[in-house]
């Protein structure tokens, strides 16, 4: 099976990703992807946020309109548009933080792994473009294969467990991340050799 | 005479920058593109190739080319969402004329008659050198190639320039000077395959980000990586080893570096032996700089540059790259050798996954710099004061090698001319040096002191504002050529559409212009592809030779590495292979370099460095990039940056707006408080006019060999505003 990997570690926060989801014909200029800084005071790492398609979906778990559906291969669809009333629990209730509730139209929106592409064996527009390999779009053998830092897809809410489709690359194999509350990232080595420049 | 034609705020209004932010008609409109064109992106120096799609005869937007090998379909911001410069509302569609209150219309032949009338009445009045020419690297090679010769045989000045002056030149003079050559020495290949990869001053991730994947599959691979910059950017975050250099110090840096590689037993003593010359006097220069001597001047731990040597000494194969951090400099030349002694010492180039590359800038910057369109230079990149290399191409010319006008002003020194009054008269093509050069100030001053100036431009740039007579020229994509990569590979640029309204391709306004100046029978074109088959022709012996380069080869070979001297010839990615270098002996030169400190240093009065540079989501003087909304909205204006020791010295907090001041003048502008760069040094980058130009504060100083600007460092102060809520006024 072909997944996205997303490794925040080779980010470099150009935001080509969030340009190109923009250019999607079917939400043209609206990225489905969030791009942040973690702490730009004291770092420039960045990470992209897409859809993790989760193997039982909180935003489909709580959508009173039944709007969100999973396909055959485990990609969560965006809303269905003639159902979706766009109340917001899918974006109150997912662990990621990805939908986008777009109020005009009524309507939620998420990613839905560019299914005009990846349905034709396309990586989706976002790890195409990707310059640094932080979105990667292949098999876990492939990216076994190409890097040192390794694929990681349950994540850890407390006692809430939920397994992905997408997987995160970490730098040692790891079981699963326990996401908790907000820890203060830890400096790099670089981040440190700046500390040590001397100064008149 | 040349100020600009009326009031700013009418220009801006008429002619822009405007924000274009969807294709023509909206997204929903393009479902069904008539066709998709393999080209190459219309910025950078990576020229990741990319597919314009076209529908009803517009660009409409942009599919990735995943089958092009450099880049496989990966692209930047810029490279996404290039295609909205075209369609555009800026855009120039009638050649304009001054008028009393702005421009007005003038026909194409009015137009074209008026440029030949004034530039030969200045140079009857005031000599054949009272007019220059600046032209640009982000042409396509057919176009540098003819502005080469329409300046020396249309108009016949020997002061023709081009904005690579600002960028490539001390790599190129410094390349030349140590290998004979002026090309990146491997393909990009032969970064994944190394051990240790060098960056120094080069913000890959965000000048040329396509690299960024290259250098991760070196280290996927469990390669090293040491970056040098004074500013912690996104691919030094991770390194195993950061050196945050003092702005201007890199010479003696990597003197300490060769210092402890020699101590270490780094030197590869066959390979000094037998492919190198003048190692002896490097020996006895760097014994001076051991690190513990040069620390502090270079503001980092002596320590850290003895583990930088022993990490190289230590990998079997290392790739050292560097850009405009270590050239923008008045010891550019002397930085790049400094560079290029390391890897000669220890042998390391000239093999698979082991070599050396100046990151080229500009679209064409490595092409750009080869056929002609410097003032020191000949087709081939042969030299303009070489009797044998004037011999040569005046034979192929056609001309008497003693018609052919002699080494010219760098594009710094034409402005300074123009201010000084002796040089009057100027054409423009791809140059905005009101934003890129030093001093902007001072450019401004000596663009308002021409008599005659005619910009060739697709927008009104800022510099064209100041023109008497505006020729509506070519995008990229809206004409046939070639440009030639950072890696040497000279690749196709394909026309996607044809210039709208009345604008016409950059070669044609050039060669009807030389028909007009009475050397037609010489420019005698049908097709950019005849221009570059007399390219070739030209370059053919010369070190940068094209003479077996065909646009079919290039077609069915994804790009051809020049030099490719016959027609079966495959091209040669590698440069150096065995040992051989490009100088008559076969051998690589070694130049001693003694550190000299920048041209200005901190005071009391201006105790902090400035360093500019660039961001990811604009291009050089963003006359196209300020032109694209999406782009605008990733960093919409300039901020300084500065660390929050400093800022907390000063008072001032995240956002608040700043005076920064130079000997050359200041302006306003938020601070950006991070930890991600020197406390003694702040960062301003430099894609914005008037007052938002980090280049009020650059000043006009050089390198002496290859008359690069020190944009890297100046002395400044910071100041805090007392306004509260001025931060509204854009």
């Amino acid at each position: 099976m072909q997944q996205l990997f997303i490794d925040g570690n080779r980010c470099i926060g150009c935001r080509a990703c969030v340009e190109a989801c923009s250019e999607c014909p079917g939400h043209g200029g609206f990225s489905m992807i969030h791009l942040d800084h973690v702490a730009r005071a004291t770092s420039v790492q960045t990470a992209p946020t897409v859809c993790m398609h989760c193997a039982d979906p909180a935003c489909a778990s709580v959508c009173p309109a039944d709007a969100i559906k999973t396909d055959p291969d485990g990609v969560v669809l965006s809303a269905a548009v003639e159902r979706c009333i766009g109340c917001g629990n899918c974006a109150l209730a997912c662990p990621f933080g990805v939908p986008k509730i777009d109020v005009q139209r009524e309507l939620m929106m998420k990613c839905d792994l560019c299914y005009d592409r990846t349905s034709i064996g396309k990586a989706p527009m976002c790890a195409t473009v990707c310059p640094s390999g932080a979105l990667f779009y292949g098999t876990h053998e492939e990216v076994q294969d190409r890097r040192l830092a390794r694929p990681l897809d349950v994540f850890a809410f407390g006692e809430h467990v939920i397994g992905t489709r997408n997987a995160v690359m970490v730098p040692a194999p790891t079981a699963k991340v326990e996401v908790g509350a907000w820890n203060v990232p830890a400096r790099s080595r670089a981040e440190l050799q700046l500390e040590e420049a001397l100064c008149d | 005479m040349a100020k600009p034609s009326a009031p700013l705020e009418e220009l801006i209004d008429r002619y822009g920058p405007h924000r274009s932010y969807e294709p023509p008609g909206g997204f929903a409109a393009r479902a069904h593109p008539d066709r998709k064109v393999k080209t190459h992106c219309c910025f950078c120096g990576q020229q990741c190739g990319v597919q314009l799609l076209v529908q009803d005869e517009r660009v409409v937007g942009v599919e990735p080319w995943e089958d092009f090998p450099f880049n496989g379909g990966k692209l930047c911001p810029k490279g996404v969402k290039r295609y909205l410069q075209n369609n555009h509302p800026d855009r120039l569609l009638q050649p304009l004329v001054r008028t009393g209150n702005g421009f007005g219309r003038i026909p194409w032949d009015e137009a074209l008659d008026l440029v030949v009338e004034r530039v030969r009445r200045l140079q009857a009045r005031h000599g054949p050198d009272s007019v220059a020419i600046l032209s640009g690297a982000s042409l396509t090679n057919e176009k540098a190639y003819l502005m080469g010769k329409f300046a020396r045989l249309a108009v016949g000045t020997r002061h023709l320039d081009y904005n690579g002056r600002l960028c490539m030149v001390a790599a190129g003079a410094a390349n030349l000077k140590a290998f004979g050559i002026d090309r990146a020495a491997n393909p990009w290949a032969d970064i994944p395959a190394t051990d240790l990869v060098l960056v120094l001053g080069s913000n890959v991730s965000e000048c040329s980000p396509i690299t960024t994947d290259y250098i991760w599959r070196a280290r996927d691979r469990g390669a090293k990586l040491i970056v040098v910059d004074p500013r912690l950017t996104p691919i030094a975050r991770t390194a195993d080893l950061y050196l945050p250099v003092r702005p201007g110090r890199d010479s003696a840096l990597l003197n300490a570096i060769l210092n402890v590689v020699i101590r270490r037993g780094g030197v590869d003593h066959a390979f000094v032996a037998q492919h190198t010359s003048g190692f002896d006097e490097v020996l006895r220069t760097v014994e001076r700089y051991t690190p513990e001597t040069v620390a502090r001047e270079v503001g980092i731990p002596a320590a850290r540059i003895v583990e930088a040597a022993e990490m190289w000494v230590q990998a079997p194969r290392t790739f050292l790259l560097h850009a405009r951090g270590i050239e923008h400099h008045t010891k550019g030349v002397e930085n790049v050798l400094a560079c290029i002694n390391l890897v000669l010492a220890t042998g390391k180039i000239g093999k698979p996954g082991c070599g050396y590359a100046t990151i080229t800038g500009q679209g064409n910057g490595q092409g750009g710099r080869e056929h002609g369109q410097r003032c020191n230079q000949l087709p081939g990149a042969r030299d303009i004061e070489n009797p044998a290399h004037r011999a040569h191409v005046a034979r192929m010319w056609g001309v008497d090698a003693n018609t052919l006008p002699g080494k010219g002003y760098t594009a710094p020194q034409i402005m300074e001319a123009i201010h000084r009054g002796e040089i009057r008269g100027l054409i423009s093509l791809c140059f905005n040096p009101l934003v890129s050069l030093p001093d902007a100030t001072f450019t401004r001053e000596a663009l308002e002191r021409l008599e005659f100036y005619t910009a060739i431009d697709f927008f009104l740039s800022e510099t064209a504002r100041h023109a008497d007579l505006v020729l509506p020229g070519s995008l990229q994509e809206e004409d046939e050529g070639t440009v030639t990569s950072a890696e040497g590979r000279v690749i196709r640029i394909r026309k996607a559409v044809e210039p709208p309204g009345e604008a016409r391709a950059d070669w044609r306004i050039v060669c009807d212009l030389a028909h007009r100046f009475g050397a037609g029978e010489r420019f005698a074109f049908a097709s950019p592809e005849e221009i570059f088959r007399e390219l070739a022709r030209v370059s053919a012996g010369g070190v940068a030779d094209y003479s077996g380069i065909t646009w079919e080869k290039i077609e069915r070979q994804m790009g051809v590495f020049w030099p490719c001297p016959a027609p079966d010839h495959p091209g040669t990615p590698r440069l150096f292979e065995g040992g051989r270098f490009a100088h008559a002996d076969g051998r690589a030169r070694f130049h001693a370099v003694e550190y000299r400190p920048p041209a200005e240093t901190t005071d009391d009065a201006y105790p902090l460095i400035l360093t500019t540079g660039r961001v990811v989501s604009q291009f050089l003087s963003g006359t196209q990039t300020r032109r694209i909304g999406p782009l605008v909205e990733q960093y919409p204006e300039p901020r300084v940056e500065m660390h929050p020791k400093l800022a907390a010295r000063l008072h001032v907090r995240d956002g608040e707006r700043v005076r920064v001041s130079s000997r050359r003048g200041a302006l306003e502008l938020p601070a950006h408080v991070v930890a991600t760069i020197r406390p003694d040094t702040v960062f301003i980058p430099y894609h914005w006019p008037g007052a938002q130009s980090a280049n009020l504060l650059t000043h006009r100083a050089y390198d002496p060999v290859a008359g690069i600007p020190e944009f890297k460092v100046a002395a400044v102060r910071i100041d805090k505003l007392e306004a509260p809520g001025a931060a509204a006024l854009h």
